[in-house]
């Protein structure tokens, strides 16, 4: 069993085998970050690049720890540090890296479809770390290997995904990861924050928290993009979370052996009430650990391989 | 059309007479089994090596701590090769700081896979000494390696496949060499 | 130079004629038009055979842009007629967005001396309704028509105030100028990237509505209405702008409009791999949408077929979609996605060429679009059947953002005659 493409770009363009697979390796790899030495030479020799167009701190110390952990020299790229400040477009900055010879590119960017751009440039594999509203593929792959860890597969589960849905690839990779895996989703968000045909994607929508979370195995609460508001699809911060903030009080709709997931970071208060976010429910700091885990997977299976 | 000679070069009651015998030999060069671990290389190392946990159990009384080693992260080979090898959980649940590590496996063959567990054994720790025992050396080292303890010296070609099968995975215990012609 | 056209089939809706007759061209006007015309080919008299070919008034394209002065690195005039020419198209109306826009009788005076230079294309500039098209004042609409504008627009910076749409409508009609309305709520299509539904919610994309179009159709048409003025919709993509249309036609309003080639050959789910090429404004949108499209041109809400050409440098596309520039080349293959609706049924081929020549003719009042004689000679000979591919590399437009690249086609123009003058030949001479 092998990935069928270079590069991953997204979760829609995933097999079950290959999420089954990239899930079993990074099963694997759990071991490593545990060991006093979180360090072996898989990929040594290899150079990893991150290439960050969009501020980011955890998903870019997850591959930059999961690069070194495997040997790999890693070297990170911020927009603010690189000439792309200087009217350099993606294309140029893909076509110099790709002189320097790479082995993996990693990718974030404000642009959806900007890794579909860069993957179509260059020869080496590009990893999606967040594309736009788009695609965010190693957090719904990490969210699934939590998932099945705490509960022992998908089928017959019900997750509830909740908050700016519009605006979140996180909401899209996990609907697309969750559903060929054969969980149920719904989802739930005040209408403005709710895309066009969202129906289609084949998930249940509500516009009350409360209908979402009933029965739910799975909670993840997304979070809430403060400067929105400005472009008044919500009154205020203060009535979001009086309506669609998890606590205490509405939790019990759920199932008793809930777990609530979020891709940080929390804006504790706001979507997540605090007790809700560092409770026994919460398995926020699993996701983060199995992000590295998820990360050493990919990037162990895209490299090499004379294909 | 390829045809297959296939011959059993081992039984299973030679087999266990081997086990036996390297547990011995493993306590006599050790002088017991104070600071003494075990650990078999997957998957067939590590049948092995519970074995002889429970052989030396019987002798000593002691159950010596076995840990489980994948040494896929560490193999040589992964720039080249086109498919993944599926990496395996390692699990060595204590120190090996110190200790006289017993490596398992079931065949001693270039060398390779031996590099590899000693490169992943000193990544957890300094062992004080790690020795190797295999029950079966069919030969053609590419590396400078050799075993401690042996069951069996096999002498074949190149081109012969050496393969031990255990209860414990598949079939029964015996130990086969085919050449396809 | 005399030409005869001989036995191909006329096809012109202006006089009703369609059948297999002779062509005759002298001093660049038709002067006869017969079953048979015999004459011998002389060194005066150059004879085209031409059985199974089409002969047709002259294509008019009425939204193209052709960016100069301003973007010579996109198209410049002569690219731009080139690529008229070899499409099959006799003339063209260009947009007033170049740089600066045209807004002023300098601006149209230079572009109708640079497209004379070329001798291609006869090029009619439409001129800006608002000062620098920013939707404030109006332009000076005498001086630009004295210099040779014959319409106005502020295509794609739409006139957002209704009152200066108003007083736009009322000064231009007392001229006797079209008003051409790209009909977009700024507001509702801001930071828009594609059409808004299921596409763009699994691309992640923001979308541009439905309604971003459609209200700013009902604005326009309200205001025609009311101040008995004519106006023109531009390129028309959804479905409500097609049925306010032809509900304000049945209503006695004078409204015209026109669609362009995607807008009836593609939908959204064609932007699933992120091309840039696909984006265009108003976005391509749901099939829904193209199947309306498609019966209002055949129904005749939709008067025209017009590319709405619109050039861009590698270096404007070969970026993320989102920073891409909109629009998409259409000169060099409109003709053949026409071709393709006669085809699949939804027009005849003397409906295509009204929608293509003698609709756009009329709504811009030109003197074309026609082959009764006395007429110009602005003529376009096709083969409906010839099948080729597309190649952009092989296109004469400077700019090659095409959608249809790799595309089999079926039909081309073979002859391009301007003003009686061969423009454009796959003949050997």
């Amino acid at each position: 069993m092998k990935l069928a493409k270079k590069d991953i770009l997204g979760i829609k363009d995933l097999s079950v085998e290959e999420i089954n697979l990239i899930l079993d390796t990074a099963e694997s790899f759990v071991e490593i970050s545990t060991r006093e030495i979180k360090k072996v030479p898989t990929l040594r020799g290899k150079t990893v690049i991150n290439l960050f167009f969009e501020a980011s701190t955890r998903t870019r110390t997850s591959f930059e720890i999961a690069g070194k952990r495997l040997s790999a020299d890693t070297i990170n790229i911020s927009a603010s540090t690189s000439s792309v400040v200087k009217g350099e477009t993606l294309v140029d900055t893909a076509r110099n890296l790709e002189a320097m010879n790479p082995d993996i590119i990693v990718i974030r960017h404000s642009a959806a479809g900007a890794p579909h751009l860069l993957a179509r440039m260059i020869r080496q594999s590009v990893i999606n770390a967040g594309d736009g509203f788009h695609e965010h593929p190693t957090q719904a792959l990490l969210d699934m290997m939590t998932i099945r860890n705490k509960k022992g597969g998908f089928g017959g589960l019900k997750v509830a995904i909740c908050g700016d849905i519009a605006h979140s690839r996180v909401a899209r990779s996990n609907i697309y990861g969750l559903k060929k895996m054969g969980a149920k989703v719904a989802v739930a968000g005040p209408a403005t924050m709710m895309p066009r045909d969202m129906d289609k994607m084949g998930v249940e929508v509500h516009y009350h928290l409360e209908e979402a979370i009933t029965d739910a195995d799975i909670v993840m609460m997304l979070r809430i993009q403060t400067e929105r508001q400005n472009q008044s699809i919500f009154p205020s911060l203060r009535e979001y979370s009086s309506y669609f903030s998890l606590n205490k009080r509405n939790i019990g709709l759920a199932k008793k052996d809930v777990i609530v997931m979020h891709p940080g970071p929390v804006n504790r208060g706001v979507e997540l009430s605090p007790d809700i976010a560092d409770g026994p429910y919460s398995v926020i700091l699993d996701q983060v650990t199995n992000g590295v885990a998820v990360r050493m997977a990919l990037l162990y299976l895209v490299t090499g391989g004379e294909s | 059309m390829a045809i297959e000679q296939k011959k059993v070069v081992m039984d299973a009651d030679g087999i266990d007479r081997s086990l036996t015998r390297i547990a011995y030999e493993i306590l006599e060069k050790n002088k017991g089994v104070e600071n003494l671990v075990l650990i078999g290389i997957r998957t067939g190392g590590v049948y092995l090596a519970n074995r002889i946990q429970k052989k030396i159990a019987i002798i000593e009384k002691v159950n010596v701590p076995t840990g489980i080693l994948d040494i896929t992260f560490y193999r040589d080979d992964l720039a080249r090769a086109r498919k993944k090898p599926h990496p395996e959980k390692t699990d060595i649940p204590f120190g090996l700081e110190g200790r006289k590590v017993v490596l398992i496996d079931d065949v001693l063959f270039t060398g390779r896979t031996i590099r590899a567990a000693m490169d992943a054994l000193i990544d957890f720790g300094r062992p004080k000494l790690i020795q190797l025992a295999v029950l079966i050396d069919r030969g053609h080292r590419e590396l400078p390696i050799r075993a401690d303890f042996v069951g069996k010296n096999l002498p074949s070609s190149r081109d012969e496949q050496v393969s031990v099968s255990l209860t414990e995975k598949k079939g029964q215990d015996e130990v086969v060499i085919e050449r396809s012609f | 130079m005399k030409i005869l056209l001989k036995g191909g089939r006329i096809v012109d809706p202006s006089q009703n004629l369609d059948g297999k007759m002779d062509l005759m061209i002298e001093d660049g006007r038709i002067v006869e038009i017969a079953k048979e015309i015999k004459k011998k080919a002389s060194s005066e008299l150059k004879i085209y055979e031409l059985p199974g070919m089409i002969v047709a008034p002259g294509l008019i394209d009425m939204h193209v842009h052709l960016r100069e002065p301003g973007y010579e690195y996109k198209e410049t005039i002569l690219t731009g007629c080139e690529a008229a020419v070899a499409g099959g198209f006799t003339s063209v109306a260009c947009m007033p967005n170049t740089a600066p826009i045209n807004d002023n009788r300098s601006i149209t005076e230079f572009i109708i001396r640079k497209a004379a230079e070329c001798g291609l294309a006869n090029v009619y500039p439409l001129a800006a309704i608002s000062k620098d098209s920013q939707g404030v004042n109006l332009a000076e609409f005498s001086e630009m028509k004295d210099a040779g504008a014959i319409g106005l627009s502020d295509d794609g910076k739409p006139v957002t105030n209704a009152a200066l749409m108003r007083r736009a409508l009322e000064y231009a009609h007392s001229l006797g100028l079209p008003v051409i309305s790209h009909c977009e709520d700024t507001a509702l299509s801001a930071g828009g990237l594609m059409n808004e539904g299921f596409v763009a919610t699994e691309l992640g994309l923001r979308g541009i509505p439905n309604s971003a179009e459609d209200v700013m159709v009902a604005r326009d048409v309200i205001l025609a209405g009311y101040t008995g003025t004519a106006v023109h919709i531009c390129h028309v993509s959804t479905k409500g702008a097609a049925a306010i249309i032809g509900k304000a036609k049945k209503d006695g309003i004078k409204v015209t409009a026109e669609t362009a080639p995607h807008y009836f050959t593609l939908s959204d789910e064609a932007l699933r791999d992120y091309d840039v090429n696909l984006k265009v404004n108003p976005p391509l949108r749901t099939e829904e949408d193209r199947t309306a499209i498609r019966a209002a041109l055949a129904d005749g809400t939709i008067d025209v077929i017009a590319t709405d050409h619109a050039p861009h440098a590698r270096t404007d596309k070969e970026v993320e979609f989102e920073y891409a520039a909109s629009g998409m080349i259409g000169l060099e293959t409109s003709l053949a996605l026409g071709l393709k609706l006669v085809a699949e049924g939804v027009l005849t081929i003397s409906q295509l060429i009204e929608k293509m020549s003698v609709n756009p003719a009329r709504i811009l009042n030109l003197p074309k679009g026609t082959l009764t004689v006395g007429s110009d000679a602005d003529i376009t000979v096709f083969d409906p059947e010839k099948l080729w591919s597309v190649d952009t590399a092989l296109f004469r437009s400077k700019s090659k953002n095409s959608p249809f690249q790799g595309w089999q086609m079926k039909g081309k123009a073979l002859l391009t005659i301007v003003g009686g003058d061969v423009k454009y030949s796959e003949y050997e001479d």
